[in-house]
């Protein structure tokens, strides 16, 4: 009960402050309803805007469009123009499209203050701001390596080992961004120039190349409901966190683990499009997707860390999950030159 | 060539079809390929080997799914459309369906049944598309095939014709058309395929139309998936002609609205229980696998969300099977009726069929964009792509009927001094009924199903079943895939339920008349 007065009051208190603050905002007239751009894994809780609709009196409407890629690709075809005010889901392996198609609108939030200045270093302009971010990791099946007497891999290096030929399941650098992401590792671990003798070695091993995370995570990976045949795949930091909290029937051990040298830092971004009628209210939106209410709701529904340093991460949800103490990365702007010819590159060693 | 039996009242028909095709498909299509077209990626592209491996994949697996999916249909279309028995609507309904679910269900589906070794295989892809495409033989030809008089097939037999030759030389013939255009829509279905191939292939098996879409969607080279979409219309206007012609329908007037007989004799029995019997089980393993995996998934089916998705699929479902049985009974009837050039006409009708949904669906995202045509957020523009993709389909079931609608019959009423109006009325909507209840439930089943391309017109606000599944899917945690099987199971359920009853409706119909 004390809880509830509690925000009823800062809801007031808020609304006041808004409401004197409000009179320089663009739009005088009646209510303004924003239009949140996602990708298809954006699942806050539902009333996750509800306050802040109490705050500001802006209503939002998210709307989903197919997974991170296909969101982009819409946002830059239709840049200058959107079809929303805000996009949320934008990360630094795509980045480099949303730069060069010159869709945002520049802002700094007052909460970057509250971030780790290393996840700015790919924004020195501001076009958009860190929303969340995760791993991109190798993760295997605990009980089939228990069974068969054997070390899970802890290396990008073991997967090559005749240990594990035929074990492993990727999904296509082309077609997911887990994918590319997992790609981007192998760069980053052997370099431009020795990620192909990697990759032809990886195929020699059998390495399994399907077209999207799903397919891999869920149908071909022995550890998860698809009860497949490979005990290696790649996937998420999180995902031991996922497989307890969706557990049918319940369970509080993790039947996967995470190759922690195998990582490949994933940064989401959120930004304002640029052609937007209501700028005003779009960086209100900012700066709740960047506060504590909307940070410490990421964990348990989407699977990321916050950025925001005071946000809270629940101890359901780190205790299943060991982030890498340094994640291997690449600047966005050495995958920006080079993608497209190493996609080609790596298809042709893959597939042909 | 007969004078067009209702000159005067007709002449307007192709104006409401032809403007509706311009404005959601040609401007959109003009606009995008002005965008993106350039002779550099032209270039790149056909020096491209990856891609000369694509285009020889989408041709030979289009050869073999087109005439493995024809050999498979034509027993069950000949029981369903010369006999009647115990659960032949059930049957029906349960061929039909698997036309009404989405690739992602069927493809996941067909994973768990099929053996390890056959994962992201041509074979898989294969598979998938008879699995598919059945249904569409089975309901182009049917129609047809059962309207076929008896006492021609008797007379051949009582002349001493054996089975063999009176199928070639009476129903063959007669069924040519309809199983030409049916061979020309499975062979564009499977040629422009993209659900079943992106799940069932895996990244190494790529037909041109996922190429298009991974060109402009995930690697965001939008002239390289121009390039690719003129080159697939090429192709595809090469298909059609040569289909067209094969098909050019001779069409002598058909009796229709014959009840068919109970199969006598115990030969005619046990095939016709036998093929039944083994076409039914086939179109229920996947239903099984779906149902096999749910079995934890149903507490939460019934949650608001769902039961939102399941309203939007249905709203959609109407809307685009109005349109769409609409406007191609317009064109079919401006086609039979001589009413303008009908070799026009049908080019006209086959547009949809040539142009990539991707690119159709980029198209309407840039052109829609400005008040007052600012369409991309409404949510008829959905209806609307999924209609342009049944249009072809409704033109060609009804087209057929409408032109074997005997000439003696409108002769004869007009001698008794009925007027144009009264005779269409009499004569030729009572023949054009049944017809056009198939029209109604191949286009409800398109909007139902489709999962493709325009599925990037879809939005969250509006999300139908399909995308729903989709989504729950590629989440991580096993409740949330039992409830997209759950889901699956329940779309499985409610499209076989839908055709039963359009059946039992269309059923009581005829019999009323």
């Amino acid at each position: 009960m004390k809880k509830i007065v509690a925000v009823t009051l800062s809801m007031l208190l808020f609304t006041a402050c808004s409401g004197s603050s409000d009179e320089g905002s663009s739009s005088s007239d009646g209510p303004v309803t924003l239009t949140l751009l996602a990708h298809d894994s954006f699942t806050p809780s539902e009333s996750i805007f509800d306050a802040f609709t109490a705050e500001t009196g802006i209503t939002v409407n998210v709307v989903r469009s197919g997974d991170a890629g296909e969101l982009v690709s819409k946002a830059a075809l239709t840049a200058g123009n959107p079809e929303g005010d805000v996009l949320w889901g934008v990360d630094n392996t795509l980045l480099s499209r949303a730069l060069d198609a010159d869709m945002f609108e520049s802002y700094q939030t007052p909460n970057l203050a509250f971030m780790n200045e290393s996840l700015m270093r790919n924004i020195p302009g501001h076009e958009v701001t860190p929303v969340d971010t995760g791993d991109v990791c190798i993760n295997y099946d605990i009980a089939w390596f228990t069974d068969n007497n054997i070390a899970p891999p802890m290396s990008l290096e073991a997967l090559v080992s005749s240990t594990y030929a035929n074990l492993l399941v990727v999904p296509s650098a082309i077609t997911s961004s887990p994918g590319l992401a997992f790609f981007l590792a192998t760069v980053a671990e052997f370099g431009e120039d020795g990620w192909q003798d990697y990759w032809k070695s990886l195929r020699e091993n059998g390495v399994l190349v399907v077209d999207g995370w799903t397919q891999a995570y869920s149908t071909e990976f022995s550890g998860s409901s698809g009860k497949g045949d490979r005990p290696i795949v790649v996937s998420y930091s999180s995902s031991p966190a996922a497989e307890v909290l969706f557990a049918d029937p319940p369970t509080d051990v993790a039947p996967t683990g995470v190759a922690p040298l195998t990582c490949f830092e994933q940064i989401e971004y959120a930004g304002i499009l640029r052609g937007t009628k209501h700028k005003a209210e779009a960086q209100l939106l900012i700066d709740y997707l960047t506060g504590t209410t909307f940070q410490s709701d990421l964990p348990l529904t989407q699977f990321v860390f916050p950025v925001h340093a005071d946000a809270v991460v629940p101890e359901s949800f780190t205790r299943y999950i060991s982030r890498p103490e340094r994640a291997l990365t690449i600047e966005y702007n050495v995958i920006a030159e080079n993608r497209a010819a190493w996609l080609d590159e790596w298809s042709t060693i893959v597939f042909k | 060539m007969t004078p067009s039996p209702y000159p005067k009242s007709t002449r307007w028909l192709v104006v409401a079809p032809a403007l509706f095709l311009l404005v959601f498909l040609a401007i959109p299509t003009a606009v995008i390929v002005q965008r993106g077209a350039s002779v550099d990626a032209f270039a790149d592209i056909i020096a491209n080997n990856g891609f000369r491996k694509v285009a020889w994949f989408t041709l030979w697996q289009t050869t073999l799914s087109t005439v493995l999916t024809v050999a498979c249909a034509l027993p069950v279309t000949f029981i369903l459309a010369r006999f009647s028995f115990f659960g032949k609507r059930l049957l029906l309904a349960l061929i039909t369906a698997p036309f009404l679910l989405p690739t992602v269900v069927v493809g996941t589906a067909l994973f768990a049944l099929l053996p390890d070794r056959m994962h992201y295989t041509a074979s898989a892809i294969i598979a998938a598309h008879i699995f598919f495409n059945v249904a569409v033989v089975v309901r182009l030809v049917m129609p047809r095939w059962s309207q076929i008089d008896p006492e021609l097939i008797h007379a051949a037999h009582t002349l001493g014709a054996s089975t063999a030759r009176t199928f070639r030389t009476i129903t063959f013939p007669l069924v040519r058309p309809a199983l030409g255009f049916a061979s020309t829509a499975v062979a564009l279905f499977c040629f422009t395929s993209f659900g079943a191939v992106r799940i069932l292939g895996g990244p190494a098996y790529s037909t041109l139309e996922t190429e298009i879409y991974v060109r402009s969607v995930q690697l965001g080279d939008l002239n390289g998936a121009i390039a690719v979409g003129i080159i697939q219309a090429i192709f595809l206007i090469g298909v059609l002609y040569a289909m067209t012609k094969f098909g050019r329908h001779h069409t002598s007037p058909l009796t229709v609205n014959i009840q068919a007989p109970k199969p006598t004799g115990s030969g005619q029995k046990v095939a016709v229980a036998g093929i039944a019997a083994v076409a039914g089980f086939l179109a229920l393993l996947p239903l099984l696998a779906v149902t096999w995996k749910s079995t934890s998934g149903w507490s939460q089916v019934l949650s608001s969300d769902t039961m939102r998705s399941l309203a939007v699929s249905a709203r959609f479902a109407i809307t685009a099977s109005i349109i769409a049985t609409t406007l191609g009974t317009m064109i079919a009837l401006a086609i039979a009726y001589k009413t303008t050039s009908s070799r026009l006409l049908e080019t006209i009708t086959s547009l949809p069929l040539m142009i990539s949904a991707v690119t159709v669906g980029l198209g309407i995202l840039i052109t829609f964009d400005q008040i007052p045509f600012e369409f991309r957020s409404t949510w008829w523009i959905t209806p609307v792509a999924h209609s342009l993709i049944a249009i072809p389909l409704v033109v060609r079931t009804v087209l057929p009927v409408a032109q074997a609608i005997p000439q003696d019959l409108r002769d004869a009423a007009a001698t008794l001094g009925s007027g144009a109006k009264d005779q269409w009325m009499r004569i030729d909507l009572p023949l054009l009924r049944r017809c056009l209840a198939t029209a109604c439930a191949l286009s409800a089943a398109v909007s139902l199903g489709e999962f493709g391309a325009t599925s990037f017109l879809t939005r969250q606000t509006y999300e139908t079943l399909p995308v729903s599944i989709a989504r729950l899917l590629s989440r991580p945690g096993d409740t949330q895939h039992a409830k997209a099987f759950a889901l699956s199971t329940l779309f499985f359920v409610f499209s076989i339920g839908a055709v039963y009853i359009a059946e039992t409706v269309r059923a009581t119909r005829t019999k009323t008349h």
